[in-house]
């Protein structure tokens, strides 16, 4: 609100802007929801380290769609060219080796940061009620992430992308009665070939992202609405101002947070640059060497393994043996291992909600389960004699096969036992106000 | 903006002096903006750069060598240049001679538009050397191949005095590439960079060397 | 707190895990002597390269002309590397037709742009010196390298001229110079050192440019950090 001083005191460009504004403002709700998303959104003023992941998310979705995008400019999504296509990026586009590295590179930093996202939200009970939605909607984004991922795997159409897409294509035959054509059905062919890696071209550059894109905003809009959890799970709503009504620990988002998140995009960039530039392979682990051969149907790979940020819950497939002569369950216990996370809101019992206030019980309990995770996931990029096997007592098994299966109990058992342990677990008292 | 705000910080405590706080907010504000442009800018870079022809689309457009031994006098023979059609006519000196006796017939008789042909090329019979033609064959109308009528008269009429007719909407060109008047096409053909490498081999899609 | 410190530390061994795995599978490999800005060195495993092995291995994502990076003149290539017609802009394709390769060794000799990224710069030197005088197989050559466990190959040993003949100890696994060739194993295995550096180089011909690219990058990223942290505290000294 100006008052007549100030309006005199504006220059040219000023008022034009300001005129320009209000004739927008007139036909489309830009300042309110400047206001209400922005300038006059409050939110907790204690956010610590683990409440960059949100924003550095959103920074690596664009990203990606605009590496994508110039990507595709070059991209053949046929199998007798693709891997071509690729190296025809590399080496004969200018600057094409920096976008393809920026595009790799980018989608495995989005599960460093989606993963550090989560575990954010499992820590300060983000997930707790009324935020329940903003957890669900977060569960569809990471399973389309997964989607995505996998798509885009198959797309430089080498012997880990080919073989990799067959066996997890094959994993749905193994649902009972309808398991085989659905396989069929999701190739467009017997085998993997040159109609998948289309219809996959189609599903990674088009259907997905609009669907993270729909996602990722009514994630945000959910969130707005309730407002954002803090590290010490204190509502702020709770404590408003009287005249105001403005949460008492509340700040406005922009300018203090958009300036803070700033810094931990630059810190991010840092990261991200010195991979790109110096080990954009990441030792095998972003960008698979076995993928530098062009797929080859006749030949099977020694080692297929799924790109590291599968891994955790490829190793539970791996560890659940055949059940009546049917792989049904291994990849059963695979699904269940990733939906489970939509339960956390109504397994929590606690009455609190940030590990700050909880006990010693549940924080043995996080601990395994964070163990069983690292253990899961590295157990995953290995073949299952990675350690060899055990004597004839427990019957010659893979060592490293018998690990797998205690952590995927332990994994299990976070989720199965939680609403036990959070209800015995004995917690502290939660401040009224938010501690920093 | 932000001291609209100061007010309302009921997180904060008591800010400095307005004056001091803001200019350092503003000093950083500015710094950090004007590197961070710059850094936006360098980023841009790449992508753009990237649109430009690749090394396949070099190699592709990469210029051509052709051997014009085989070509007879008032013959012609065709041959390609990035996508296109490159006509080499080899005129006889009748045909050459005929070039400066129409000029009334045309649009552009001189060249003058300079967009349509090297330099070197800029003279009566628009080539290096006065019978050897080499013109590219697209109408500079909308982008047909004319064809080849090089004889005089014919089932051109008695007037045509040999060269080019587009049958998409019958523009006409001489045998040097020149618009006739009347045609929809606006230009003379355009004359290629090129140059001999010998006396019968040219290459087209690099310009002759400047003479001293 | 201790839980920061715990998971701090946690973070700390998970991170080095992954080494775990660079433990050493197959057969020993020596280390290749890759330099990439050594142009020298480069050229002259161009050189083997086109001469020895481009007869049946294409590199065809590999153009001609980019060898002008590594210092050599257009003309230098035109004379030396190009025999049958190519233009400089070409790419180094092999005229030898698949399904005949397929036919003469098993197996169409692999196209070699990316094999060092594929395989590994030690793994291409080790294979190239590992070739041993093997009677039992078709082409009367074994490699180790190749395949650990049957050492069988469908390559031949096109260099042997230049190294001579090996025998290999299947007991001790080593391998002893029976039949001296035109070169010393010193001379040998420099050649092979140039070819393989020349390999990596041609596997990701921009790495140069991309690592010296990178430190810019990391300053300017740097510069951009104590400005944007400076603008943040800049604006946090409202809030306690």
């Amino acid at each position: 609100m100006t008052n007549k001083t100030e309006s005199q005191n504006k220059s040219v460009f000023a008022k034009a802007l300001s005129n320009g504004v209000n004739w927008v403002d007139d036909r489309f709700p830009l300042t309110s929801n400047v206001k209400a998303h922005l300038t006059e959104y409050y939110a907790p003023k204690n956010f610590n380290f683990w409440y960059f992941f949100g924003s550095l998310a959103m920074l690596v979705l664009v990203l990606q769609i605009v590496t994508g995008i110039f990507l595709t400019m070059h991209y053949k999504p046929d199998a007798d060219l693709a891997f071509g296509s690729v190296e025809y990026i590399m080496r004969d586009v200018p600057w094409g080796w920096l976008i393809r590295y920026m595009h790799s590179t980018g989608a495995s930093m989005f599960f460093v940061v989606v993963y550090l996202h989560m575990f954010r939200g499992i820590i300060y009970g983000s997930y707790r009620n009324p935020r329940e939605l903003i957890w669900l909607f977060g569960v569809a984004i990471f399973l389309c992430l997964m989607g995505e991922a996998f798509f885009g795997y198959l797309l430089p159409w080498g012997q880990m992308s080919y073989w990799g897409a067959q066996v997890i294509v094959n994993l749905f035959s193994a649902i009972p009665f309808v398991g085989p054509d659905v396989s069929q059905w999701l190739r467009g062919d017997f085998l993997v070939s040159d109609a998948t890696l289309n219809r996959f071209f189609a599903f990674h550059v088009i259907a997905l992202p609009m669907v993270l894109l729909g996602l990722v905003v009514a994630h945000l809009i959910a969130l707005h609405e309730v407002g954002s959890n803090n590290p010490d799970g204190v509502e702020i709503k709770k404590n408003k101002d009287k005249t105001t009504g403005i949460p008492l620990d509340g700040i406005p988002f922009h300018p203090y947070y958009t300036v803070k998140d700033l810094v931990g995009v630059v810190m991010f960039l840092i990261v991200f640059s010195a991979i790109i530039f110096f080990a954009p392979e990441m030792g095998g682990y972003f960008l698979e060497t076995n993928n530098f051969v062009p797929a080859n149907p006749m030949v099977t790979p020694a080692h297929i393994a799924p790109v590291w940020y599968f891994t955790p819950y490829y190793s539970i497939l791996r560890a659940v043996p055949p059940i009546f002569n049917s792989q049904f369950p291994g990849v059963a216990a695979m699904g269940l291992s990733v939906m489970v996370f939509a339960l956390l809101p109504w397994l929590d019992k606690s009455p609190v909600k940030s590990i700050r206030y909880r006990g010693t019980l549940y924080k043995k309990w996080l601990a395994a389960f964070v163990v069983s995770f690292l253990v899961l996931g590295y157990l995953g990029t290995e073949p299952s004699n990675i350690w060899g096997q055990f004597g004839p007592v427990l019957g010659g098994a893979d060592r490293a096969t018998v690990v797998a299966r205690v952590f995927t109990v332990i994994y299990f058992a976070f989720f199965a036992l939680m609403p036990l342990y959070t209800k015995k677990d004995k917690t502290t008292a939660v401040p009224e106000r938010v501690t920093g | 903006m932000s001291d609209n705000h100061s007010d309302k910080h009921q997180a904060g405590s008591q800010s400095e002096s307005s004056a001091s706080v803001d200019q350092e907010k503003r000093k950083f504000l500015i710094a950090t903006s004007a590197v961070g442009a710059l850094g936006c800018a360098a980023a841009a870079v790449p992508f753009i750069v990237s649109m430009t022809p690749s090394e396949r689309a070099k190699a592709a457009g990469a210029p051509v060598e052709v051997d014009i031994s085989k070509i007879a006098p008032g013959e012609m023979m065709t041959t390609e240049w990035r996508g296109k059609p490159v006509w080499i006519i080899n005129r006889t000196d009748e045909m050459t001679a005929e070039l400066t006796k129409h000029n009334d017939k045309l649009s552009d008789p001189n060249s003058d538009v300079t967009s349509q042909q090297p330099s070197y090329c800029k003279n009566p019979s628009r080539a290096i050397k006065p019978n050897l033609a080499v013109i590219v064959g697209i109408c500079t109308h909308l982008g047909c191949s004319p064809s080849a009528k090089l004889q005089p008269k014919g089932d051109m009429g008695d007037s045509w005095t040999g060269g080019f007719s587009c049958p998409c909407h019958g523009s006409k060109f001489d045998l040097a590439g020149r618009v006739l008047k009347g045609s929809p096409a606006p230009i003379n053909l355009v004359v290629p960079p090129y140059k001999y490498l010998a006396d019968n081999t040219l290459l087209i899609g690099v310009d002759m060397e400047e003479k001293a | 707190m201790k839980l920061k410190n715990i998971m701090k530390k946690a973070l700390l061994v998970i991170a080095f895990l992954p080494l775990v795995a660079f433990a050493n599978e197959g057969a020993h490999l020596d280390k290749a002597p890759i330099d990439a800005s050594n142009h020298e060195s480069l050229q002259r495993g161009a050189r083997t390269f086109v001469n020895y092995c481009l007869n049946c291995h294409s590199a065809n994502f590999m153009r001609y002309n980019r060898l002008m990076e590594i210092g050599l003149t257009e003309s230098q290539i035109k004379d030396n590397l190009l025999f049958a017609g190519e233009k400089v802009g070409d790419q180094m394709k092999v005229s030898m037709n698949k399904a005949d390769a397929k036919k003469w060794f098993g197996v169409a000799p692999p196209d070699l742009s990316v094999e060092v990224r594929a395989r590994g710069a030690d793994w291409v030197y080790s294979y190239l010196r590992g070739f041993y005088r093997d009677s039992t197989s078709a082409t009367g050559w074994g490699n180790c390298v190749f395949d650990p466990n049957t050492c069988k190959v469908a390559m031949p040993h096109v260099l042997y001229e230049l190294q001579g003949e090996q025998e290999m100890n299947h007991e001790t696994h080593q391998l002893t110079l029976t039949k001296p060739g035109h070169m010393s194993v010193a001379e040998y295995d420099a050649l092979v050192g140039d070819l393989t550096n020349y390999l990596a180089y041609m596997s990701e011909p921009a790495k140069q440019q991309r690592n010296h690219l990178g430190w810019f990058v990391l300053l300017f990223l740097g510069v951009l950090l104590v400005l944007t942290y400076k603008l943040k505290k800049a604006y946090w000294k409202d809030i306690h």
